[in-house]
């Protein structure tokens, strides 16, 4: 057996809202994390002695804001195994969402032709979905789908079939935000570059819960949102290979992404400011700095342990729930965060609305992810997903707010 | 440790009417139907309504969809009270409905007339849930109104 102790908690006291609300059990991570006080207390910091716009720096506090943004692109770099000397191909926006948009709208028109492919899975968020069915309209391509098994698994044949020679970009979630199950990125990204395509990775549900080196994924771009990891709202990351940053188009133009403006013309800067038009939310990305320093030092393989022994934990409990039928994979150590399931003749809303009353925060609905619903032959579903800052004691109340659920409806 | 408000919603002429809804079937001979979204929670209803354009009066009155309990009784609730009366009294009915949900107070008189829909009153007090039970009111608004622009 393993030597984590899911029944004690040491890093609860790190999340002032945690600490405060004892009675309530938040499984509901993978849509937002909770923050830990450093991250909480670095936006005070910042307003109260660091405030200034990062305007390339023509005054000492504005010189310590553009030190410190470049200090978290550093961080970032070195967090996703892009390298610290690469840290000037990360690039700031506002959440995943938007580094996607980027990708798919300023980076996908230059390489996407009448009758190409994009390949993605029918496991995508919306967000790394709806900008490809857009970028395909524009461009007069077709969207073309991965499709997984009932646990969630795509194959290999199912790749080797979908990605060929018409295929310019796949894009992949690298974790699913609905099944919990890792993608085979690398896999996908070599059979990509086999065909001359390009590797898109969406990391929104990965980056939270283990270490990730996208020099090991192979991809050519992969975005993230620092709200999942433990940072402050409205920052989101993209990091591209160099040469592509170098070579594509601005995705919004205006203030801080030129070199030089004439009345009908102007010379972008390089990246990133080529992508950071208007002014950052500079407090916001410094506190992501701190969020990544807090999960390093939590250590992602460390939290990838503990939320490994609460997901068997929860599956354990859950099985023996006569009335749950689950959603994904049957092997707990298949899940990374997220477990989605149903209570038989009950509808998910009301499964979230029960358990709320009992202090039980999930999340329930299509997840951002109706395609992938519907391929599994249903509307919505509900969803508990963890994060390190949980423990046993979240997950007994989960069982027991079902138990009412299942006594209610007669289940 | 329960806050009791969630689960009161839940009750037993609610759960009767999710569990043994008299109105839940499609209607051959609808004069209207109109299909209603919550897009939040991917709830989907379609209203069916028979209406005779002589008297202004509905006939009868369907629904089928798939949506929470709360979305799925209100809607046969619904059914219930608007079948057999004139249309001017549904769009006197769906006025009250709304109103309670967005938390107007009610007389006693509009309680009774109202019958059972009027126990979710107390959804006013749960945004969240809000959705689910005005659905079935709002795809009916949406037959009333454009029935109204036809004439």
């Amino acid at each position: 057996m393993s030597s984590i102790d899911i029944t004690s908690n040491p890093y609860k006291k790190d999340f002032p809202l945690l600490a405060s609300m004892p009675d309530l059990a938040f499984l509901d991570s993978a849509a937002t994390a909770q923050r830990p006080a450093c991250v909480i207390e670095a936006l005070d910091h910042f307003y109260k002695t660091m405030n200034a716009n990062p305007l390339r720096g023509l005054y000492e506090l504005s010189i310590e804001v553009t030190e410190a943004i470049d200090s978290t692109r550093k961080s970032i770099a070195r967090f996703i195994g892009a390298g610290e000397e690469n840290a000037r191909d990360i690039i700031f926006n506002r959440n995943a969402s938007e580094a996607l948009n980027i990708v798919a709208q300023a980076f996908a028109p230059t390489v996407l032709e009448e009758g190409d492919e994009v390949c993605i899975t029918i496991m995508e968020h919306h967000s790394n979905l709806i900008p490809w069915q857009q970028a395909c309209k524009k461009a007069g391509a077709k969207l073309v789908y991965l499709y997984c098994d009932k646990n969630g698994f795509i194959s290999d044949e199912e790749m080797q079939a979908k990605i060929g020679p018409k295929t310019k970009i796949v894009s992949a979630a690298h974790v699913s935000n609905v099944l919990g199950v890792t993608n085979p990125i690398a896999r996908m990204a070599q059979l990509a570059h086999e065909n001359g395509a390009y590797m898109v990775v969406d990391g929104a549900q990965s980056v939270p819960h283990m270490p990730v080196d996208v020099t090991e994924l192979g991809c050519d771009f992969f975005a993230f949102s620092g709200h999942k990891v433990f940072g402050p709202f409205g920052v989101g990351v993209l990091w591209g290979k160099h040469e592509l940053l170098e070579s594509m188009p601005p995705f919004l133009t205006g203030g801080e992404m030129i070199d030089y403006v004439s009345e009908q013309d102007a010379v972008w800067s390089p990246p990133p400011e080529k992508f950071e038009a208007g002014t950052q939310d500079a407090a916001g990305i410094y506190a992501t700095g701190v969020a990544i320093d807090y999960a390093e030092k939590v250590g992602l393989a460390a939290m990838e342990q503990r939320e490994r022994e609460l997901m068997r934990y929860l599956a354990e409990r859950m099985d023996a729930l006569k009335f749950i039928e689950v959603v994904g994979p049957a092997d707990p150590d298949a899940r990374s965060g997220a477990y989605s399931f149903n209570v038989t003749g009950v509808h998910p809303h009301d499964v979230s609305g029960i358990l709320s009353g009992e202090n039980i925060a999930i999340r329930a609905g299509h997840h951002c992810a109706q395609p992938l619903l519907l391929f599994l032959g249903m509307h919505t579903c509900c969803r508990a997903s963890v994060a390190f800052y949980n423990d046993a004691s979240d997950i007994d109340k989960l069982v027991e707010g079902l138990e009412l659920v299942g006594r209610m409806f007669n289940v | 440790m329960s806050n009791g408000s969630t689960s009161s919603i839940y009750s037993a002429a609610l759960m009767d009417h999710n569990a043994h809804p008299d109105y839940r079937y499609e209607l051959e001979d609808a004069t209207h139907s109109h299909d209603g979204i919550n897009a939040s929670c991917g709830d989907e209803l379609t209203l069916y309504l028979r209406i005779d354009d002589e008297n202004d009066i509905i006939e009868e009155a369907s629904f089928t969809g798939h949506g929470c309990a709360i979305s799925q009784a209100s809607a046969d609730m619904m059914a219930g009270l608007i079948e057999g009366e004139s249309v001017d009294e549904a769009k006197r009915l769906l006025g009250l409905f709304i109103g309670m949900i967005q938390g107007n107070e009610l007389s006693e008189d509009d309680i009774e007339d109202l019958d059972e829909a009027a126990e979710l009153q107390s959804i006013s007090r749960m945004p969240a849930r809000v959705k689910c039970a005005e659905l079935a009111w709002r795809t009916l608004n949406g037959i009333l109104t454009e029935r109204e622009t036809e004439k």
